[in-house]
């Protein structure tokens, strides 16, 4: 039983939830009313700003014609892929550098100027090498999000516990068996909150993509939408983008409570 | 005959700036299931020792003489190290599983071991349901797992409150007594050192020279927190004290 302090004192938080709640929802439903009846009466034009209604008839429209699915698909697909290459790859690769240092110190500047340099730069040349197709966009994604998993992964490596490792030394343990049994178990949950990070990552990169060189996929319908000046369409894309990066960040977030949890 | 005879042990650091003298000519011997104490100022080496002794760094010079065949060392580390994704029984069959020694029966010994230093109730939880002393306890039996002739004890208790760190040394003293196995533990505590241990071996400051050797004889000798109740006590601690002349 608790004392009627401490129940005053759960009842305020779960007064303050419901408010911050409740404040969300009335939020999100104003903006979405007033750019309504701005686009109503016109003080806004409908052509350049769409309105929300006339989302919700792109949507439905592509929904009739079967578009839809296939262009979430599409880009789900290649974050998909990109994102578990991206995420094994870049996993090898930091623990080829954790175990050679030398190596590591070699490449560590050539790092630097890959992570610096914005991905989208190297788009036409991508395109030219591998061709106005699905391998760009894959391999362009891959680029975004694997130097940044390297270096993440990388670090997490050499910062693990050096008792732990001292202590497998003691029993005379090889390279690998420290690796297998202390660099690994150590770094999962920190491999997991990298997930998340490349999950976003890879979808950039694929938007990114997609927005260069596409037939199919979000960034695709976005993009075509500008050029007809349907501005509809590229905000239906855009909606559609914000709940596909937050369905994909979810997933993996409740990927790391379960794997976390065990 | 001694179980260790070290003679002449001579460590020399390099680094870019220059190279420096750790340890300086040191020798000493520890006898069978004899508990030796090595204290010494903060940085003077004694913890290079050990790590020479059990084969994590290399010596620069001098002799170290096992007199036993294939002598296997146990090394404690001043953190326990314990992992928390393993539970208490896979973290104290580590050992045996990095040394590819791990079979039914060692696993029984392990289990017996854990089942013998109050750890039975423990044996399929993780470390983080454990206190502070009791996973100093695991770290000894994963330890003791690989039936070292050696244990090395590197400041054990230093992570620990003062009071369980009173009774975990005693606690950690009687098992080795116990399994009848020979150690060497390096601390900063005079206390600690005069209590648990047979002989106290006085490091100088850096470059690190035994100073001198005590055999601590105390009347009436048991335990770790028994022993500091004891006349001599006081006597060694003085003698040690004006060895280490510390100034602040």
């Amino acid at each position: 039983m608790y004392s009627l302090e401490h129940k005053k004192y759960l009842n305020r938080l779960r007064k303050n939830k419901i408010l911050v709640i409740t404040s969300q929802i009335l939020l999100l439903i104003s903006l979405i009313f007033l750019w309504e009846l701005a686009a109503h009466f016109e003080w806004i034009n409908t052509f350049v700003y769409s309105s929300p209604s006339n989302i919700l008839k792109t949507i439905i429209n592509l929904h009739n014609t079967n578009n839809l699915y296939q262009h979430i698909f599409t880009t789900v697909y290649e974050t998909f892929i990109s994102f578990s290459l991206a995420t094994i790859i870049g996993i090898v690769i930091a623990t080829i550098l954790w175990w050679n240092n030398t190596l590591y110190k070699i490449l560590d500047p050539f790092l630097t100027v890959l992570n610096s340099l914005p991905k989208v730069a190297l788009g036409p040349i991508i395109i030219i090498w591998m061709g106005a197709n699905i391998k760009s966009i894959i391999f362009m994604a891959i680029l975004v999000s694997i130097i940044i998993t390297i270096i993440n992964v990388y670090q997490g490596f050499i910062n693990t516990d050096n008792n732990k490792i001292k202590l497998l030394k003691s029993f005379g343990a090889t390279k690998f068996q420290v690796l297998i049994k202390v660099i690994f178990p150590s770094n999962y949950s920190n491999i997991i909150s990298m997930l998340k990070i490349n999950v976003s990552m890879s979808l950039i990169g694929v938007i990114m993509g997609e927005l260069l060189v596409s037939k199919q996929g979000i960034g695709y319908l976005i993009m075509y939408g500008s050029q007809i000046f349907n501005l509809s369409l590229v905000m239906s894309g855009i909606i559609l983008l914000g709940l596909i990066a937050t369905i994909m960040y979810y997933v993996v977030y409740y990927v790391e409570k379960l794997v976390i949890k065990n | 005959m001694s179980l260790l005879e070290v003679k002449n042990l001579k460590k020399i650091y390099h680094d870019k700036s220059g190279e420096v003298l750790a340890l300086d000519n040191v020798n000493f011997e520890l006898e069978k299931e004899e508990f030796i104490a090595i204290v010494g100022p903060s940085g003077c080496g004694k913890s290079t020792i050990l790590s020479i002794l059990s084969n994590l760094e290399n010596k620069s010079d001098g002799d170290i003489k096992f007199n036993v065949k294939n002598p296997k060392i146990g090394y404690m580390l001043q953190n326990d190290a314990l992992f928390d994704n393993r539970t208490i029984l896979q973290n104290s069959l580590l050992g045996l599983e990095v040394t590819n020694t791990l079979t039914n029966e060692s696993k029984e010994k392990v289990i017996s071991l854990l089942k013998t230093y109050g750890l039975e109730d423990f044996i399929n939880k993780y470390p983080k349901s454990l206190s502070g002393g009791m996973r100093q306890r695991v770290a000894l039996i994963r330890t003791l797992a690989l039936d070292p002739d050696i244990l090395l004890l590197d400041e054990p208790f230093s992570a620990l409150d003062y009071q369980t760190r009173l009774a975990v040394s005693d606690d950690v003293y009687k098992i080795i007594k116990n399994e009848k196995k020979s150690a060497i533990i390096v601390t900063h505590d005079l206390s600690e050192a005069i209590s648990i241990a047979d002989k106290v071996l006085v490091l100088s400051k850096r470059p690190a020279k035994v100073k001198n050797i005590y055999q601590i004889d105390l009347i009436g000798k048991t335990t770790p927190i028994e022993n500091r109740k004891l006349d001599g006590f006081g006597k060694y601690y003085d003698l040690i004290w004006k060895d280490l002349d510390i100034h602040v």
